[in-house]
């Protein structure tokens, strides 16, 4: 295959390097005035062979002279002749070109364009996209031959749009009508606002153009509004998962425990800041597995939120079982203590935690709507963590332990279950999944002492909503929660979203107590 | 025979209490000025401005503390939303204290010229009466007091998810006023107040105004709660504290009981708040944040629940420690009051007046 | 919880749910108790079923007025859920339950339906415990028990009469002003016996009234609700059948949620399906 297509390339280069540029063209572009300059540049830009890239890439890169009446390129020691590229003896004292902003964008597009006939199919791609969004009209004619000669479908696609954009400047009424229809294909807001000019009457005299730019606007603003749809949903799932893995460890604790818990959001700020411990230590001993500190982050930040939760069982909450609001208050308490730890032990200010490499970027599922990795593997790591709190809650000695201890205390004790430690390690439990969630909210959000208290609310109206000692019902509740309210927030901005979930919430109780009160039956008070 | 209102409202308070109430406000109206005006500064009797806002501001929040006791003490209803009821009566008399502020009577405050609007919107209306303006501070937390208390009691939602939902509710609240566009000056709220009733809000006088009128309004709020809580309603809303399905059996409905508390406090708070603005100087959402309203209950809970004096003995206690605190300490301040969130409530149930009492029971048996 | 059921019913009904003490609290709404054809309290096929257990299983019960009933059953009978039927704590999922002729027991709350004459004193004595025993009895005392009224209330001569008189009735008349929390098991069963009596209830429901008594007590006790049956409708649940006989009255067991046996104790005593549920195969 190789040696087929090298001899093809070669006469493809051949066929395109039949005429070396005209001397006083290349001699035009270390004229005095910008203008020529321009000119000399687009001119030599359409003649599209590698003598053109190479003489404007050495006057891109500041190496093109003036010696006597004629370009040189001075590379080094060595001089060559500009328009020929023939070495020449090193002049005597040659004089740089300037080579201001307004020349260096156009030379930059110039490149651009000329590399739409680069031999590797990564720089015409590379060069196609470069031209996605600043096309003039006098790139046309370029862009029509670099269409006929290219063979890669993709790059070809992206060439149509770029050409189409080109031509819209034309003059002749049917280009301009073609290059409309062909745009209406897109879907990019600047295509948008390309076309807007064309809908004016001034701006445009033909009728029929200016029919196709109106329904090629609407066609790019309803593919827009599906992307940007979308994108709402997907973001509104990824705030689900955040509010699942928040709630799911009160789903243990209070769901299932009764014990409110305000410092909830504290053990998500203990998980994030593990994370961050651990991201420092491995930047410190570790720095060529950095992007590993997130899987060693998450045991990590199970056992810290796991152990901050025992000494708080043990020291506050166990004294208050059956007392929620005094519980209430004590672990607010505790909260204010553990927030104001995290400002002595690292600061007030926010720390940074950064994405490991691998979970930076995206999926590119439309053109206008990118799914982020991080995201993504939040929401895995989310329906992860669910699975594990069903399987432990639902299939292993310790939930069963919990569920008895919570239906009758009494009765459990008297069959042997260690009814204080089951206490313990059910807290502890959910604050270790409280961690886990705090290292999920690392990824996606800003760390700092502060950051469960935006939670707290959040995650009890969950589990409200769901209904107490539900796992299924927080799940609903949190993916609804999430999806309801950033479809809310585009529509009607984040703070009326926030106020009209709560609103929503409050009047769903009033229809629904039952999402409060699960119970049933005659031992309800 | 029934005793005239006035002569039960009387009785309400014994006479001991009555003799330190009086005490009280001589102290407020004829000794904090006389040392405050009379005394000169360099003297160590002088009683500096600095003394009289904070001792004024105090006495607000003792205010809110007395009106958080009747709700919960009482009526076993922890609010975790206190903190909006407070806020909406500042807000209410921010919007005349702003009106004064303007540089001529009709025009805009400060803050509506900067967003460029061109027209007071239309619940700013009449602020500039006085009159007007105070009936808002009272109505207006009872309007709301009401509207969300009819629907919460309705479905008898209580304890912890009550609490939860109140929070929610002034988180909701807050968020509204940031907004620039909800016509109270969003971030910043309303500052640089300049006159009230035309005479400058800075001046000696105007403290002491407002100082004494705050020690009236305490006074009285002390006497009225003294009578609810020893009067029928007081005996039938502690028993629906404690057993509210065995009250309902009866034959009470428990619902315009706690809606009637739950309204009064709330105004309470109004009233409070309102005295509470030209006082600071200041009023913007951030009072209306759930960690301040959260922390009125640990006021109420230092001091004593259900005992009307531990609130405002709470109110204070906790509040010099947190401008000593602030001051001398300001790490530690939130590890103070987290502390004290814990130690009270897993050791002093009945507070500081609980734990008084215990010591002269204990005093009384050992003598 | 019933709530939902409530609002359903409210919104059938055309009324506001809840709609509070205001107005039925008065005399205006819930009526006037007819008793014209001697029956106090008509459950007709009444089901009640919590996460499909049937507590109440097509439940029929008439108690006349005047009449003194005893329901005996077993564990799990369904006698607390009938009784929270009766008094609008739990709503039935099928069935009617009618107090005299015309009051709809389904559609009223519990402060309505104690308004409208139906008294209930609970299995557990429950009292107000931080409440003085006459302030328990001036708590539950028949009177206008709307916001307004309480707070300007006063007790008028002929009311600390009244409570004075059902003190020395319920023999507590020396623990008046002492917590209510520190009497004996017996004397909180009395003074809640006391409460329903200054209720002035038609149709009292007492569940195990004589549990945690003295014999003594059980006797005297027996003999009160004997005085109070026929001007009262009074239904008792029990398991102490000494006291039962005491009583004399009809005699109704339950078993699952539905009537199992009828009749006067000696009968339903010998009822061999009465024996086999008691006694077990």
């Amino acid at each position: 295959m190789r040696r087929l297509i090298i001899p093809l390339v070669l006469c493809l280069w051949a066929s395109l390097s039949q005429a070396t540029p005209d001397a006083a063209l290349v001699r035009q572009l270390a004229a005095e005035d910008s203008s020529d300059k321009v000119a000399a540049i687009r001119q030599l830009a359409q003649a599209a062979d590698p003598d053109a890239a190479r003489i404007l890439k050495a006057m891109a890169d500041d190496s093109l002279y003036l010696a006597g009446d004629k370009a040189v390129i001075l590379e080094g020691d060595t001089a060559f002749d500009a328009a020929s590229g023939a070495p020449i003896a090193t002049p005597a004292n040659p004089e740089a070109v300037t080579v201001n902003n307004r020349i260096r964008g156009e030379l930059a597009n110039a490149l651009a364009a000329l590399s739409l006939f680069d031999a590797d199919r990564a720089v015409r791609l590379a060069s196609a996209q470069k031209l996605q969004n600043n096309v003039g009209a006098d790139m046309a004619p370029l862009l029509a031959r670099a269409l006929e000669k290219e063979a890669d479908a993709d790059i070809k696609a992206l060439l149509v749009l770029a050409h189409a954009q080109a031509s819209l400047g034309s003059a002749d009424p049917a280009v301009r009508l073609a290059a409309v229809n062909a745009l209406a294909e897109t879907s990019s807001p600047t295509v948008k606002s390309m076309l807007q000019p064309l809908t004016d009457k001034t701006a445009e005299s033909d009728e029929k153009v200016r029919f196709a730019a109106v329904a090629a606007i609407k066609a790019i603003d309803g593919r827009l509004a599906l992307a940007e749809n979308l994108g709402r949903v997907f973001s509104g799932l990824s705030l689900g998962s955040i509010l699942l893995l928040a709630a799911l460890g009160l789903a243990i604790t209070y769901g299932v425990m009764g014990v409110i818990n305000m410092a909830h959001g504290e053990l998500l700020m203990v998980g994030a800041y593990s994370a961050y411990g651990m991201q420092s230590l491995f930047r410190a001993y570790l720095p060529d597995y950095v992007d590993w500190y997130l899987p060693a982050a998450i045991p990590v930040a199970f056992f810290t939120a796991a152990l901050v939760g025992v000494v708080m069982e043990r020291t506050v909450i166990r004294w208050l079982y059956g007392r929620t609001l005094e519980t209430l208050l004590a672990t607010w308490g505790l909260s204010l203590v553990l927030i104001q730890g995290a400002r002595v032990l690292f600061g007030a200010q926010n720390v940074e935690v950064a994405n490991p490499g691998w979970m930076s970027g995206g999926i590119e599922l439309l053109p206008n709507l990118m799914l982020p990795w991080n995201r993504i593997i939040i929401v895995g790591f989310a329906l992860f963590v669910l699975l594990l709190v069903w399987v432990l809650m639902n299939k292993t000695r310790l939930g069963m332990f919990v569920r008895a201890v919570t239906q009758n205390r009494a009765m459990a004790g008297c069959v042997g279950v260690p009814t204080a430690r089951i206490d313990t390690m059910a807290f502890a439990l959910g604050a270790g999944i409280a961690g886990l969630g705090g290292v999920a909210l690392s990824q996606i959000s800003n760390v700092g002492p502060d950051m469960g208290q935006g939670y707290i609310v959040d995650s009890f109206m969950v589990v409200v909503v769901g209904g107490v000692g539900q796992l299924a019902g927080a799940v609903w509740a949190a993916l609804g929660l999430g999806i309801f309210s950033k479809l809310l927030e585009g529509w009607a901005g984040a703070v009326i979203a926030k106020i009209t979930i709560l609103v929503c919430i409050i009047i769903f109780i009033q229809k629904r107590p039952q999402g409060i009160f699960a119970l049933k039956g005659r031992f309800v008070e | 025979m029934r005793k005239p209102l006035t002569l039960r409202v009387l009785s309400a308070l014994d006479s001991k209490s009555w003799l330190a109430l009086g005490i009280f406000l001589a102290l407020a109206l004829i000794l904090v000025p006389v040392l405050n005006l009379a005394v000169p500064e360099d003297s160590a009797f002088h009683m500096s401005a600095y003394a009289i806002t904070l001792i004024g501001k105090i006495m607000c929040y003792a205010l809110v503390a007395v009106a958080m006791d009747l709700i919960w003490g009482y009526g076993g209803i922890l609010s975790l939303g206190h903190g909006l009821f407070f806020a909406l009566g500042g807000y209410a008399f921010g919007m005349y204290l702003m009106r004064q502020a303007g540089s001529d009577a009709g025009a805009l405050p400060a803050f509506m010229i900067f967003l460029d609007w061109k027209a007071l919107p239309w619940f700013w209306l009449g602020s500039d009466s006085f009159v007007w303006v105070i009936l808002l501070v009272v109505v207006v937390p009872a309007l709301v007091a009401f509207v969300f208390g009819y629907f919460a009691f309705r479905s008898r939602i209580k304890g912890v998810y009550f609490s939860i939902i109140t929070q929610a509710l002034t988180y909701a609240a807050m968020l509204l006023f940031f907004r620039n566009e909800t016509g109270f000056g969003g971030n910043n709220g309303f500052t640089d107040f300049r006159l009230v009733l035309e005479h400058s809000i800075t001046s000696p006088q105007t403290r002491l105004v407002l100082f004494g009128l705050t020690a009236i309004m305490l006074a009285a709020t002390l006497v009225f709660s003294r009578w609810l809580v020893t009067s029928k309603f007081g005996r039938v809303l502690t028993a629906i504290r404690d057993s509210e399905s065995r009250m309902m059996f009866i034959g009470y409905n428990p619902l315009w009981y706690k809606l009637f508390i739950w309204v009064v406090s709330a105004v309470l708070c109004g009233i409070a708040g309102a005295l509470y603005v030209p006082q600071v100087g200041i009023i913007n959402p951030s009072e209306m944040s759930p960690a301040n309203s959260i922390e009125i209950a640990i006021w109420v809970a230092v001091g004593g629940r259900a005992t009307l004096i531990g609130p405002v003995i709470g109110a204070f206690v906790v509040n010099l420690a947190k401008s000593w605190f602030t001051v001398s300490f300001p790490e530690y301040w939130l590890f103070f009051l987290g502390l004290l969130f814990i130690v009270v409530t897993l050791m002093l149930p009945q507070g500081l007046v609980g734990l008084w009492k215990k010591l002269m029971l204990k005093k009384g048996a050992a003598a | 919880m019933n709530a939902p059921n409530t609002t359903a019913e409210a919104l059938l009904d055309g009324r506001p749910e809840g709609s509070d003490g205001a107005d039925q609290m008065g005399h205006l709404v819930t009526g006037e108790l007819d008793l014209s054809h001697g029956v106090a309290l008509y459950l007709d096929d009444i089901t009640v079923s919590f996460d499909g257990f049937r507590a109440l299983n097509k439940l029929n019960l008439t108690i006349d007025a005047g009449e003194l009933r005893c329901i005996i059953g077993p564990n799990g009978a369904g006698k607390t859920t009938m009784m929270d039927v009766i008094t609008g704590k739990t709503r039935p999922d099928s069935g009617s339950a009618f107090f005299g002729q015309t009051m709809d027991l389904t559609r009223l709350t519990e402060p309505e339906i104690a308004h409208a004459g139906i008294g209930r004193k609970f299995q557990k004595p429950t009292i107000f415990e931080n409440h003085s025993v006459f302030e328990n009895l001036e708590l539950a005392m028949k009177t206008d028990k709307r916001v307004w009224k309480s707070l300007l209330a006063w007790l008028a001569a002929d009311e600390r009469d009244r409570i004075a008189e059902t003190l020395r009735l319920i023999r507590l008349d020396k623990e008046a002003d002492r917590p209510a929390g520190l009497l004996s098991h017996g004397q909180k069963q009395w003074l809640e016996i006391g409460m329903l009596l200054m209720q002035e209830p038609k149709l009292l429901l007492l569940d195990e009234p004589v549990a945690g008594m003295t014999d003594d007590e059980t006797m005297r006790t027996a003999e009160l609700f004997v005085s109070l049956a026929g001007k009262h409708s009074l239904v008792v649940v029990e398991h102490d059948m000494a006291f039962i006989e005491k009583l004399g009255g009809m005699v109704t067991v339950l078993h699952e949620g539905s009537v199992l046996a009828e009749g006067n104790l000696a009968t339903v005593q010998n009822d061999p399906r009465v024996i086999e549920v008691y006694l077990g195969r």
